[in-house]
């Protein structure tokens, strides 16, 4: 065998290597998670007082709906602001090197920063709105950045093919461009979502640490204690394995309790992922047909 | 015979580099003209100016007219939008929009305002007709157009050109990118079209410029050397330069 073949050889093992140990890694924790959270799994748990976490459950899918309510249409708008309207030069690249690096800041610094403006400034106490606008400073990023690099991908032809036939330029954008970047925009839509999921240290001053619900007054949204008001605290279940683990430790069953969180928070953030995968996935095939 | 499209002392200038030189041309009704040339010569780039494509290019500015039965397109009193559906477009590479075949024809219908669904499948079925396409996709317009060959999909995108009733056809080399059945399927459906459209199309194929056109442009470096019938284009040009080019000594 030939020198660089056998280096070929090597250097494919070596990546196949690295591969499978990263999935080893990953499956390994993703189980010990779930595993260790059904563990100590009691009935108690499901419900929505004292030991049970469906409140924080049901604030963390709000809150990342609130969220994605707001990233999502601006993420989009930036992104083909970005990719269509901005003049290419130094200019563009440095604002586009900036909204890249929005999104890598410490997390407690914009939870800070949400505290300052949309907590003191408002004057209002601790809010699931807050809590999803500073994700949204997080996830806002993202989604440009994912939507500028989609709507540059796609070939010249699309664009010229619809102001051939006599479209404006927003037509083109908001009925070719658009759809045809839809799958590759969703892939920025999981991250965004991620960071409402996963994050913490930014919802801390945000949202809050605690939940005061009356379930019975689900629809009047205008109640303190509706779990629809968006205007109450709600603390979200990574911000539970949190507390369980620092203030809620009195508490004789908090490890249970912050397992089994963290078990549902990992399964829930799976599902989405999992779910919006198939939907570009499906889009996708429907605009290449298979291919 | 009436003038369709006149072009006068047009100059076209991308930035500093001068890419049409002083052309005068006169197109005519129902005819197919081709332009013809070694690549760079301008062709394509005078192509796009009869609607307007180059205003996309940075830097492209253009001095003489351009008239569409009479007005200037340049002027000033013709939309960029109407002028685009009045003068459709063929690419040279086939770029159907990532949709269904039915989407594909319906998008420039309903961009222009026609909303009802009936209206719409007549015209989807119409505009297929008339590319000779209908038969091939009837069963399938709700499939991907990137899933079909080709020489479909280039058909496709001349029905989806066809769906906007347009009154000029400019077709930039639309058989570039085909195989040779493709090809002659395309020239045989330029031929029927010409009845009721008005065809320029830009082609390096000689041959197919002898096939279906009825006037001929010779364009070398920016220059429209020689205009006129192609068959005494071919057979008897004016010009040294055109019949070096014709007869393979260059290009």
């Amino acid at each position: 065998m030939s020198r660089a073949k056998k280096k070929d050889r090597f250097m494919t093992g070596v990546f196949y290597a690295i591969g499978w140990i990263m999935l080893a890694f990953l499956l390994y924790l993703t189980f010990t998670i779930i595993f260790d959270g059904i563990k100590g799994f009691s009935p108690d748990f499901l419900g929505a007082a004292g030991n049970g976490i469906f409140n924080q459950f049901f604030n963390t899918i709000y809150l990342v709906f609130l969220s994605l309510l707001v990233s999502v249409p601006i993420g989009i708008g930036a992104g083909v602001y970005l990719a269509e309207y901005a003049k290419e030069g130094k200019f563009l690249s440095m604002v586009e090197v900036s909204i890249e690096s929005l999104s890598s800041l410490p997390s407690i610094v914009i939870g800070l920063f949400g505290y300052l403006v949309f907590i003191m400034w408002t004057g209002m106490s601790w809010n699931i709105v807050a809590g999803a606008l500073t994700i949204s400073i997080l996830s806002i990023p993202l989604i440009t950045t994912e939507t500028n690099n989609a709507i540059r991908s796609l070939p010249i032809e699309y664009k010229e093919g619809s102001l051939g036939l006599g479209a404006t330029k927003s037509e083109t954008i908001r009925k070719v461009l658009i759809p045809a970047a839809m799958p590759q925009i969703l892939t920025g839509v999981i991250m965004a979502a991620g960071r409402g999921f996963g994050e913490a240290a930014a919802l801390l001053y945000t949202s809050g640490q605690s939940t005061y619900v009356n379930w019975h007054n689900f629809w009047k949204i205008t109640s303190p204690t509706s779990p629809l008001n968006p205007f109450r605290s709600g603390e979200t279940l990574s911000l539970h394995i949190w507390v369980m683990r620092t203030e809620g430790a009195l508490n004789p069953k908090a490890t249970e309790i912050a397992n089994f969180t963290s078990a549902v928070l990992v399964i829930l953030a799976l599902l989405f992922t999992l779910v919006t995968r198939r939907i570009s996935d499906k889009m996708r095939k429907r605009n290449n047909g298979g291919k | 015979m009436e003038d369709k499209i006149t072009i006068e002392n047009l100059n076209l200038y991308y930035s500093d580099f001068h890419a049409l030189h002083d052309v005068n041309m006169h197109i005519q009704k129902n005819e197919i003209t081709a332009f013809i040339g070694p690549s760079g010569c301008g062709k394509s780039t005078l192509l796009r100016c009869l609607n307007r494509m180059n205003d996309l290019v940075e830097g492209c500015r253009i001095e003489g007219s351009v008239k569409l039965d009479g007005t200037d397109i340049y002027g000033g009193d013709l939309d960029v939008t109407v002028l685009r559906q009045r003068v459709g477009m063929v690419f040279q590479r086939p770029n159907p929009f990532p949709m269904s075949v039915y989407d594909n024809v319906a998008y420039g219908p309903k961009i222009h305002g026609v909303t009802d669904k009936q209206e719409l499948d007549e015209i989807v079925e119409t505009s297929l007709k008339q590319a000779a396409i209908w038969d091939d996709l009837k069963d399938r317009l709700n499939k991907s157009a990137l899933g079909l060959s080709g020489g479909q999909q280039q058909r496709l995108c001349i029905a989806r050109a066809l769906a906007v009733k347009p009154e000029v056809l400019l077709m930039d080399e639309p058989t570039s990118a085909l195989d040779p059945i493709s090809t002659s399927k395309i020239e045989e459906l330029a031929l029927q079209l010409k009845k009721d459209y008005t065809i320029v199309i830009v082609t390096h194929n000689m041959q197919q410029a002898v096939r279906i056109s009825d006037k001929t442009g010779f364009f070398l470096l920016g220059d429209l050397v020689e205009f006129g019938e192609t068959d005494q284009l071919f057979s008897m040009p004016k010009d040294e330069r055109t019949e070096r080019y014709i007869t393979g000594r260059f290009g």
